[in-house]
């Protein structure tokens, strides 16, 4: 199982109380990008966001920099906010990206949890999911052929213009992030792209019918199960103790939530609830090292088994020195447990020689 | 007006087929749960039924699949399960007086701004002037999907969640409280639809878990503040 760290690249209060300036977080996300990539994490992804408390708006920057700065780990969106954006000027990007890293990027596209980007360019809300769609068909269109005649509804016609460069992968790797909604969990598997989950709270097997239906879809479509890959996004934090870690990561999932509380009219976040989803069972991946392995092995055998599993840490990036223990203790202290157990199973689980 | 639901079902046929429109995440959440209750369940779409085949089977198992047309037709109890911006589409059925629930909410951030849901009313009063053959009852909008399985209690249960439920039909009402017990929730029967913009997201009884004496309680301090 590959492990990876997604960041929204949002402004926090700093462990003084003073929010962080734009270029402070720039500056410590590329740092964290680096430090990732040197503890030996699979994966580190960069959100789409457009607005005031967010400096992502551009991602594929942001993973152009981060590119020059690692060997190794993967760099992908998280999401890609699909429908807003032109696919071909996306493809683009992504094929640059890719000649830049020398092959580690992939998209994951997704409606993403905010609704900014439409107003901004212009797009009507109401077409949210046909522009989904065609835009997803474009897109993997280009990836297959690099001169496609192509026509839809949203953008003018191709007739067999070239869209360059080429991605260094042979097939740059385009997954569907989802949240809950079972029309993106069928439509991933019918198309056999690999599944990005989201599950921000509750329990992680309460979504077990919905990647049970994905893998069936894709099945049914004839894709082969290695292609219908799932990987889990989840809230994490990592410290040296269980009482460390949920002590230092509250606070700012507290922030987080108790703003989106006030936008969207929820109840505020509570502790208790911070502590029922910490707790075994529940789907924050908080705790010490051994307790942050269980929960990922117990999340992999919930869902029916995980290829990658993201910590979704944006909030603990408000205080640089907790974030940087707890990417040291993932690469240094989880991956270990979780790699061991990942290939006994797999061993286990092949016939014998 | 207030009055306590439980009790005041019983009078007509009790429904026992529960017609479900939208295959979504609040639609098989709330067909698992009838079910779960006792009830049959139909679910349908704007599409095609097969289209949904593979959602239902996996996500609503037991639950017939038909066209909306005939989910509605079959149905002593209709569930709007669609997202709000889409709520105009259903006005082209004819609900023949059914008893219709309306748990759909307004929410901007997510959904977009709609003009005729910024003003003083409810959104099931929008709802049900779109709907005329509709006996429209606002209820399960403010719980959530997956916590209408994970909170629910058979009654009597100390503590057993309650949920509020407005319309401006009393045998409505009625129906839709008795449908509320079987899914594991004491009914609270907050009056006429009006009553429903208390219920909206923002204010107390969202997305709270509150027991009936609870419930009571903070409906009765929102009619003081939010109806008219």
């Amino acid at each position: 199982m590959e492990i990876g760290i997604d960041s929204f690249a949002v402004l926090m209060p700093g462990p003084t109380g003073r929010m962080q300036t734009p270029q402070e977080r720039m500056d410590d996300l590329m740092a964290e990008i680096e430090l990732a990539d040197r503890v030996g994490l699979d994966a580190f992804g960069v959100g789409e966001h457009h607005r005031a408390e967010f400096i992502d708006s551009a991602p594929t920057v942001i993973m152009a920099a981060g590119a020059a700065r690692t060997k190794n780990i993967r760099l992908n969106s998280a999401v890609t906010v699909l429908s807003a954006v032109d696919p071909v000027r996306l493809f683009q990007q992504f094929a640059t990206l890719d000649l830049i890293s020398k092959g580690r990027v992939e998209i994951v596209a997704g409606r993403g949890s905010f609704v900014d980007a439409y107003p901004l360019f212009g797009l009507d809300l109401n077409d949210y999911d046909a522009l989904f769609s065609e835009n997803l068909d474009l897109l993997l269109r280009l990836r297959e052929e690099s001169h496609p005649r192509w026509q839809g509804r949203f953008r003018p016609e191709l007739t067999g213009q070239g869209v360059f460069p080429r991605p260094a992968q042979a097939e740059l790797p385009i997954w569907i992030g989802v949240g809950g909604t079972p029309q993106s969990f069928l439509r991933a598997g019918l198309l056999g792209l690999p599944l990005m989950v989201a599950i921000i709270g509750g329990t992680f097997r309460r979504f077990r019918p919905l990647v049970d239906l994905y893998r069936r879809a894709g099945q049914e479509a004839g894709h082969p199960p290695e292609k219908l890959k799932v990987a889990l996004h989840a809230f994490g934090y990592v410290a040296e103790t269980s009482e460390r870690a949920r002590s230092e990561a509250y606070p700012p999932w507290q922030y987080m939530m108790s703003s989106l509380a006030k936008e969207r009219g929820w109840i505020d976040a509570s502790r208790p609830q911070f502590d029922a989803m910490a707790a075994p069972g529940g789907a924050f991946m908080v705790g010490s090292p051994e307790e942050v392995a269980e929960k990922m092995l117990g999340a992999s055998a919930d869902l029916g088994g995980l290829s990658r599993i993201t910590f979704q840490m944006s909030g603990a990036s408000g205080n640089p020195e907790q974030m940087r223990r707890s990417i040291e203790l993932l690469g240094t202290k989880v991956a270990p447990i979780v790699r061991q157990a990942s290939a006994a199973r797999s061993a286990a689980a092949a016939p014998a020689a | 007006m207030l009055v306590d639901g439980t009790g005041t079902f019983g009078a007509a046929a009790a429904p026992r087929r529960i017609g479900v429109l939208g295959a979504g995440r609040v639609g098989n959440a709330v067909a698992r749960q009838a079910m779960h209750g006792g009830y049959e369940v139909a679910i349908g779409t704007a599409k095609p039924p097969e289209d949904i085949g593979l959602i239902v089977s996996f996500l609503a198992p037991g639950a017939t699949i038909a066209s909306a047309e005939d989910v509605i037709a079959g149905s002593d109890i209709v569930v709007l399960a669609i997202p709000l911006a889409h709520y105009r589409e259903l006005s082209r059925h004819d609900f023949g007086g059914r008893v219709v629930i309306d748990p759909m909410n307004y929410w901007p951030p997510l959904d977009g701004h709609l003009p005729e849901f910024e003003g003083e009313e409810g959104s099931g009063e929008v709802v049900q002037r779109a709907l005329p053959t509709a006996r429209l009852v606002r209820a399960l909008n403010h719980i959530g999907y997956h916590e209408l399985e994970e909170n629910a209690l058979p009654p009597g249960t100390p503590g057993r969640q309650a949920l509020a439920l407005a319309g401006d039909d009393p045998a409505a009402r009625a129906a839709v409280a008795g449908f509320i017990d079987r899914l594991g929730y004491d009914p609270v029967d907050a009056g006429p639809l009006v009553a429903a913009r208390g219920f909206r997201a923002g204010l107390p009884l969202f997305g709270t878990r509150l027991d009936r004496g609870e419930l009571v309680a903070t409906i009765r301090r929102l009619e003081v503040e939010h109806t008219p």
